[in-house]
Order: C-alpha cells, then structure tokens, then sequence
C-alpha cells in the first residue's frame, strides 16, 4: 500500500472495486494473449532456424563455386559478366496480422517474365563453374525471401512477448495485490467507524435511560 | 515498389547481381553505416549484408530490430564466419522465453 493515498471512503471503495475487477480482466486477456503469440513464435522460431542453417549452407556452396569460377578465368572476365544484370527485381510488401504484431510479407516481381533468364554473359568465356553459381543463387532466392519475412516476425514477436510479459507481471504482482489491499484496508476503516457509531448510540441511549429512570425517581420521591 | 540489396565485399556479393539485387560493394562504399541508412530510408526491404561487414555495422543494424522494415540479412560470406545469422535467433528466443532453450536442438 506504500505510495498509494486515498480517503476510506465508500465512494473510494466502490472505485477501488470496479479498477479491480478491470485489472484482472486484463490480467487475463494478456496473460492469453503471451501464450498464444508464445505458441507461434515457437513455431516459427524453429522453421526459421532450420531454414537459416540449410540457406548458411547453400550459400557457402554458391561462395565455393564462385571461388573456383574466378580461380579459372580473369577477375575483369566474370566482372563484366556480370556487370549489366538481365534480371531485376523488386517486392511488393504486404502487412500480416499475428496477435497484434504486424509483421511484413514479401512477394517478389521480376521484371523479365522468365526467371530462368538470369546469365547476362555469353558463354564462351565463361566457365560452368559460374553458371553453377549463378543458378544456385537464383535457386535460393526464394527461401532468402521467406527467411527475411520469418526472422522479422521472430524479432517482432520476441519483443513483443517481452512486452506482454511485464505487462502481465506488473498487473499481478504489483497492481493487483495493490488494490486489494486498499480494498481490505477501507473495508477494515469503514467497518471500524461502523462499530465506534454504534458503541457511540448504545452510549448516548444508556445515558439517556439513565436520565430518565432519575428524572422519574425524582419525581417520583417529591 | 520496393527493392532487395546486397551488401559486403565484391567476392561475397557479386553473385547476386544476376537475380536482379542491387550491390554496394566495399570498394563503392566510403562510408558503409552511412549507406546502410540511406537504403533503409529507400524503399529497399530486404538487406543483404555479409557477416564480416554485418560486424563492424552492429550498433547501426540494431536500430532497425524492432522496426518493420527494412529487414537486415546476415549472410555468410566468402571470408569469416562468425555465427551472426543463428546469434540473433538464439537472442530472439532468449528474449521471449527467458533463456535458449533450442540451443542444441
């Protein structure tokens, strides 16, 4: 109850009541809320991981075979090559809604209808190193798309279940036990000045039938 | 209309020039932080970045975690592997759950 001020009043009381019952409500509704977005952040945590390790892997192959392809032919030869990319691409982002968390998603558009069409060099002086290279990016772009879409949800989420954790923290550790104790404490006030009222009116009845039985034994005796 | 980058050293990146990515290679960048920024304000949703420059740009790449876009990509690069692309999971989920509790999963 320390820093909390207030007059034990009955209006007080009924305030405290209501800010109670609206506490627990919320209590509820965001304890619920932490599990469900707890439940789906486990889910894609754990697709995101193992997404990630299959793509840190394909990607090191695709460095491999790149290393090899600039080991065969001139630096200058796959830098023109690729010096003027044929593709190009570009996304159209569209907002999901998971419990409040907004996360993004991506749709990918290329300008060129074929996605095959990605070698922007003859193939004469080139060597199939860097074809292979070259496909094997192109073949992971989707799932670096969908790595970015899980990995932003997983840090939206995480930060959010951080959030809703101390909110539901805060609301039953400290708010909670607060009012209840305010509650007890003006019920505990309001029934003591209850007590002292009625002691008082036994008192005063008392001393009035006192007076009366003497005012009657005075009269009675003149 | 939004874009891809990629960015981190020629060797590292260049492969993704085929597929329609838009580079920033070292050797263009003066100021990689300074780079990173200006695409972030760009349209640009996806950032590619090699984890050896990934490194060096923590502090600036950590702005950008709780915002919806852009999203910033640790990948592995031709040189150095430091782990940074699995580090931010186990963060993510030592952060919602309290502790990592995928760790040898």
């Amino acid at each position: 109850m320390a820093g909390m001020t207030f007059n034990p009043t009955r209006m007080e009381l009924t305030k405290l009541k209501k800010r109670l019952v609206t506490a627990r409500r919320g209590h509820k509704l965001l304890k619920d809320k932490r599990d469900e977005l707890m439940r789906q952040f486990m889910e894609a945590i754990s697709e995101n991981k193992r997404l990630r390790i299959a793509l840190e892997n394909k990607i090191r192959s695709a460095n491999r075979h790149m290393s090899l392809a600039r080991s065969m032919v001139r630096d200058e030869i796959i830098a023109t090559s690729l010096l003027f990319p044929k593709q190009s691409m570009s996304l159209t982002v569209e907002e999901k809604n998971i419990m409040s968390v907004r996360v993004p998603q991506f749709t990918a558009q290329f300008r060129s209808s074929d996605p095959g069409d990605i070698y922007s060099y003859g193939f004469a002086f080139t060597n199939a190193e860097l074809d292979d290279t070259i496909q094997s990016i192109s073949d992971i772009m989707p799932d670096i798309i969908r790595l970015a879409e899980l990995e932003k949800s997983c840090q939206l989420m995480a930060s959010e279940i951080e959030k809703t954790r101390r909110r539901v923290n805060a609301l039953e550790h400290v708010m909670i036990p607060r009012y209840q104790d305010a509650i007890r404490f003006i019920t505990m006030k309001l029934d003591e000045s209850e007590r002292s009222a009625i002691t008082r009116l036994m008192k005063v009845k008392d001393m009035m039938i006192e007076k009366a039985i003497n005012d009657r034994r005075k009269r009675d005796e003149s | 209309m939004y874009k891809i980058a990629a960015m981190g050293d020629r060797d590292s990146i260049s492969g993704f020039a085929s597929i329609g990515l838009e580079l920033f290679t070292l050797d263009q960048m003066p100021n990689p932080s300074e780079t990173l920024h200006n695409l972030a304000a760009n349209q640009y949703a996806i950032i590619l970045i090699t984890e050896a420059l990934a490194m060096t740009l923590k502090d600036d790449i950590a702005k950008y975690k709780e915002r919806q876009l852009p999203v910033i990509l640790p990948i592995p690069g031709v040189s150095g592997d430091y782990g940074i692309g699995m580090k931010a999971i186990s963060d993510a989920v030592e952060r919602a759950v309290g502790s990592d509790i995928l760790k040898d999963t």
